[in-house]
């Protein structure tokens, strides 16, 4: 049963092949089993997921089962949850039970999906290894000395580790494209705006957005048609109709414009990734698209830009946790200076605090102009060449991440070599473009994957592209050597 | 050293909306502590403002009551600081691109003359919440319901020259945003707050001085006290040769003095940046418009149609549309009983002092407009006499409310029967051979002094109740 | 640009995050590092280029003045470390 998409779990079960109670017990018994090897999972909802499961079941003994009445996923533990509790990773929030629901995974619950759990995660979303979470790193499961990538490092390793047949991500600098690269998996971080951000705990409020993890481009655009739409608890949320996207999955892609940005495969690129990748594109080739070569003539200078406003939003999005109303409060404080500094200094994690740093540093009087401004400046320019090059090309393609899945500890002490290995997602999350990563290949037994950028809204685009690629490769089936 | 003061003021009023700024839960005054404090109002993880349209509108039509420029494009900031009364560890407030620009109001000085005072900006804000500090066993209690409340601030330009004429602009600001029906401007329960910048510099000196900030002052009469006390400090501190301190100030009402937060000196950062949270709020053109048509009668336009209509001054005229509610009762009044001079002159006088005598506000008067207005048509159809009034009105102040059956009762008709009077008049002069012999002797200039004599006579023979104007007449003809 | 340990300190006041004595170096190392990388922002030109802080440049939304949320003090201070009468509790704020 684990080995099916959620397109063949929604015929199985409207098959009657077999219930969701009996298909929630068995992901049930996988975590159980497997995930100490992993640590995907911060909190199993065991118990109510089981709940919710018989209740599924009843709506489709009734005959009142919608699509995806008893199928399982996982969410990252950033979401809040009306009694699961959510922790984004942090001791901050290690206790931490929201008293409402994110709209994300209100809609899950709306069209009668199961929680399985919430998923593991670097802390606050900050990093790019889920080395950073407080409840410890997550292994991949392609090779468990090996991390995940992240921030949805255990969204991507659970379902990697097929503990889920599906999971939602964020991705506010490649924070669902890279995890999904490294885990082999497919991830779409959508069009800024498409996804409701209320309940979503904050990193950076203009680059985060929402998207599905999952094994296939079809099971992410039937996952998608679940978690995008308009929100009015969302001022930042986009009012515009969302397309049924799995309609389009199925159309050719003859004429298809293909652009690869020459900076994204300039140094630092492994040889290896890039040879995957250039197999990929002819695959593309094949199926009828043209390729040229493109120019994003200002992504060197998105790693520093983001690397500016990230930490700045960052700094102030996470000053509400002070140990007045909720969240971790330090012991016996000597006065309110001490109760603030001691609370959020034993509350934060390492990499949290550097960026809260570097975040507050860049607004402060006198580095304004020459931090925060300077980096707008540069995300206009970023956004331009992007603007540019979709006059020429229908989709742009590139690595999504430098190399395969690094040693965990290797980049633990080097912050600005961890930040380099987003150097070909973060534009993306400047820009505010739907982008994706699916795997595209194996280098030394582990995943690569192929990242495709689309314009503005053009999910459905990326999906199919993704979709074709699927019909005629195996990639998105190969299945870790260790697994079971 | 002759010295003048150079003060600017913030003013914030609480907008009166249902529901908060950003957020659905109420604003009404006086709840239980934190029941009207919802999610977004405390800064839970995750949750996200959306901004109140009432806001707007009401920021806008303050805008175009001071003539001032909107902003059609105004953008939402962070201001960075902790304080337990602020959730999120910052204010959303508007610095770079306020809703409302460069604008002006006019003012009016005791020496009948107006001045106009510029006004900086004006812009959105949420209040933050209350810090409690009686003892919750040495530990300070905190109140959030206020956290969120829409805020206002109306900045102004150091161009105001003394206390006076800061509360003059407060009472005009304070008039302005009650006409609009903005706010309550219920300066007792905070919905307006003024923190007064006040420096000092020698007489001609173009250069400003150093400035002291006072904080939170909450009526007219501490507005003026404080910055009273605070040009004198600031004298004193320069006259001993010391140097004044740029630092926030708090008044103190009941010892009358200002004295300074240290505990709060620490130069804050405040780390504005546009808040990620919120897009840009544009004004359209046609939105524009539509707040323009919609506007009340401004306080400047009532004064300049009693001006025009009611040939009032144009000190009178500001005096009386300060306020609405004051403006409708002159004008009803005024209408009723056909002499608006005379409306004018006991709103002023009468009415003014009573209300002040007693702390009243017009709207809590016990008179009302039309009781005033048919006593004031006794006096002009001489039923009764300037005296007679001032009596009735005593009797209708202390809650009579028949102004007819007053003037009855206490007998304040005036004798207008000229047998009567003449009667009273006949035997004045037999009393009185002596200063009649005077008179006769004396030419029309002197004659016009001593006729006073004898009407006073008259009409303490009278008790008051003779018209002074006919009992002049009269004596003129038996004297002549 | 030069970061010093009285810098970071001070930055380290404005976040109100206590840093340990023994990490105030490597602190200070590390966010030099990263601001060097940060520095490499500076080599373009970016006169008359407008900041951009939202990527689909929208307009704000406006809600109707409605009140929508009840009250849930409970509820919501059953997660608070302390709290009294209603209030949440910090340590005496000095006036």
């Amino acid at each position: 049963m684990h080995e099916l998409t959620i397109a063949e779990l929604v015929q199985g079960l409207a098959d009657k092949k077999f219930s969701s109670v009996e298909l929630t017990q068995h992901y049930i018994s996988r975590i159980n089993q497997l995930d100490k090897k992993y640590n995907s999972f911060i909190t199993v909802n065991e118990d109510e997921a089981l709940n919710q499961a018989k209740q599924a079941d009843q709506l489709r003994a009734n005959g009142q089962a919608n699509q995806f009445a008893g199928i399982p996923v996982a969410h990252k533990d950033i979401f809040c949850t009306k009694g699961i509790k959510t922790t984004c990773g942090s001791k901050m929030l290690a206790n931490f039970v929201a008293p409402y629901e994110s709209t994300v995974t209100e809609k899950f619950s709306q069209a009668n999906f199961i929680t399985l759990g919430k998923t593991n995660m670097d802390e606050f979303a900050m990093g790019s290894s889920n080395e950073t979470s407080h409840f410890g790193s997550v292994c991949n499961p392609w090779d468990t000395k090996r991390v995940p990538g992240g921030s949805s490092g255990g969204s991507a390793a659970a379902v990697a580790a097929q503990l889920t047949p599906a999971a939602t991500g964020t991705d506010t600098g490649g924070s669902i494209r890279q995890p999904a690269a490294l885990c082999g998996i497919t991830g779409i971080k959508p069009t800024y705006g498409r996804v409701s951000r209320w309940g979503m705990i904050a990193f950076a409020s203009s680059l985060d957005q929402a998207g599905p993890m999952t094994r296939t481009a079809e099971d992410a655009a039937l996952l998608l048609n679940v978690m995008s739409g308009f929100d009015c608890k969302d001022s930042t949320c986009v009012d515009q109709p969302v397309p049924d996207y799995t309609e389009s999955l199925n159309q050719p892609l003859t004429g298809l414009r293909i652009g690869l940005p020459k900076e994204y495969f300039s140094a630092g690129i492994d040889s290896n990734v890039s040879k995957a990748i250039h197999a990929a594109l002819d695959v593309y080739r094949q199926l009828g698209a043209t390729i040229k070569e493109v120019s994003l003539p200002h992504t060197a200078l998105s790693l520093p830009a983001y690397y500016v406003i990230a930490p700045a939003e960052a700094s102030s999005n996470l000053s509400r946790f002070d140990g007045v109303r909720y969240g971790y409060r330090c012991e016996t404080p000597e006065n309110l200076e001490d109760l603030y500094k001691r609370s959020r200094g034993e509350g934060f994690g390492a990499e949290v605090k550097r960026r809260i740093l570097v975040g507050t540093y860049a607004l402060s009087a006198g580095y304004y102009d020459a931090y925060y401004i300077k980096a707008q400046k540069i995300r206009r320019l970023v956004k331009q060449d992007f603007t540019d090059v979709f006059n020429e090309v229908d989709v742009i393609m590139s690595p999504t991440a430098p190399t395969t899945a690094f040693n965990l500890g290797e980049k633990m002490d080097d912050p600005v070599a961890m930040y380099a290995s987003d150097i070909n997602t973060i534009a993306v999350n400047l820009a505010g473009l739907p982008a994706m990563s699916i795997p595209a290949g194996l280098v030394d037994g582990l995943p690569v994957g192929l990242q495709m950028i689309g314009n503005y809204f053009a999910e459905a685009k990326l999906l199919q592209v993704a979709h074709q690629f699927q019909q005629a490769t195996d990639w998105h089936r190969q299945r870790p050597t260790a697994l079971d | 050293m002759q010295w003048e003061a150079v003060i600017g003021l913030e003013v914030h009023v609480q907008l009166a909306t249902k529901s908060k700024i950003f957020s659905g839960a109420s604003t009404a005054f006086g709840a239980e502590p934190n029941t009207q404090a919802c999610a977004v109002d405390l800064g839970l993880p995750g949750v996200l403002p959306v901004l109140n349209a009432e806001v707007v509108r009401m920021a806008v039509m303050f805008g175009l009551g001071i003539h001032a420029h909107i902003n059609q494009t105004n953008i939402f900031a962070r201001k960075n600081y902790f304080y337990p009364d602020l959730p999120k560890g910052y204010q959303t407030s508007q610095m770079d691109l306020p809703i409302v620009g460069k604008g002006y109001v006019d003012i009016p000085l005791d020496n009948g003359e107006m001045k106009r005072i510029g006004v900086t900006r004006a812009h959105l804000e949420e209040d933050a919440g209350k810090s409690l500090h009686e003892d919750f066993h040495g530990m300070t209690g905190i109140d959030l319901n206020r956290a969120g409340t829409p805020l206002l601030e109306i900045v102004s330009e150091p161009e105001l020259c003394s206390a006076k004429e800061a509360v003059a602009y407060l009472k005009y600001i304070h008039g302005l945003i009650r006409y609009l029906g903005i706010s309550d401007g219920n300066m007792a329960q905070g919905s307006m707050r003024c923190d007064a910048n006040v420096s000092i510099r020698p007489k001609g000196e173009t250069t400003l001085g150093t400035r002291a900030e006072i904080k939170n002052v909450n009526s007219f009469r501490f507005i003026e006290k404080a910055i009273n006390f605070e040009i004198e400090r600031q004298i004193d501190v320069l006259e001993a040769g010391g140097k004044v301190v740029q630092e926030t100030r708090l008044y103190d009402s009941e010892r009358d003095e200002t004295r300074s937060m240290r505990g709060k000196e620490e130069a804050n950062d405040y780390r504005y940046f546009p808040c990620p949270d919120l897009l840009p709020v544009v004004i359209s053109d046609e939105d524009l418009r539509a707040i323009k048509e919609a506007l009340p009668e401004l306080p400047e336009q009532k004064r300049q149609r009693f001006m025009d209509k009611f040939k009032l001054s144009e000190y009178d005229a500001t005096i009386l549309t300060e306020e609405r509610e004051t403006a409708e009762y002159f004008e009803q009044v005024a209408s009723q009983c056909g002499d608006a001079k005379l409306a004018a002159n006991w709103m002023m006088g009468e009415i003014a002092a009573r209300l002040n005598k007693n702390n009243l506000e017009i709207t809590e008067s016990p008179v009302p407009a039309d009781r005033l207005a048919k006593l004031l048509s006794r006096l002009k159809d001489q039923t009764i006499n300037g005296k007679g009034a001032k009596t009735a009105f005593e009797a209708l102040w202390e809650g009579a409310d028949d102004v007819d059956a007053v003037i009855e009762a206490k007998g304040l008709k005036q004798v207008t029967d000229t047998h009567a009077i003449a009667a009273i008049i006949d035997d004045i002069i037999a009393k009185h051979p002596e200063q009649v012999e005077q008179y006769k002797a004396a030419d029309d200039a002197k004659r016009k002094k001593m006729i006073g004599f004898f009407v006073g006579q008259v009409m303490k023979a009278s008790k008051g109740s003779a018209n002074p104007g006919q009992v002049n007449q009269l004596l003129q003809q038996k004297l002549s | 640009m030069a970061l010093d340990r009285s810098d970071v300190e001070g930055i380290a006041h404005l976040a109100r995050i206590a840093i340990n004595e023994q990490d105030i170096e490597n602190t200070t190392a590390t966010l030099k590092d990263i601001l060097h990388m940060v520095d490499q922002m500076q080599a373009v030109n970016t006169d008359n280029i407008e900041p951009l802080a939202h990527p689909l440049e929208l307009v704000q939304r406006l809600r109707s003045d409605e009140v929508t949320e009840a009250n849930q003090r409970d509820h919501f201070q059953q997660l608070a470390p302390q709290t009294e009468n209603g209030l949440y509790l910090v340590p005496k704020v000095i006036e």
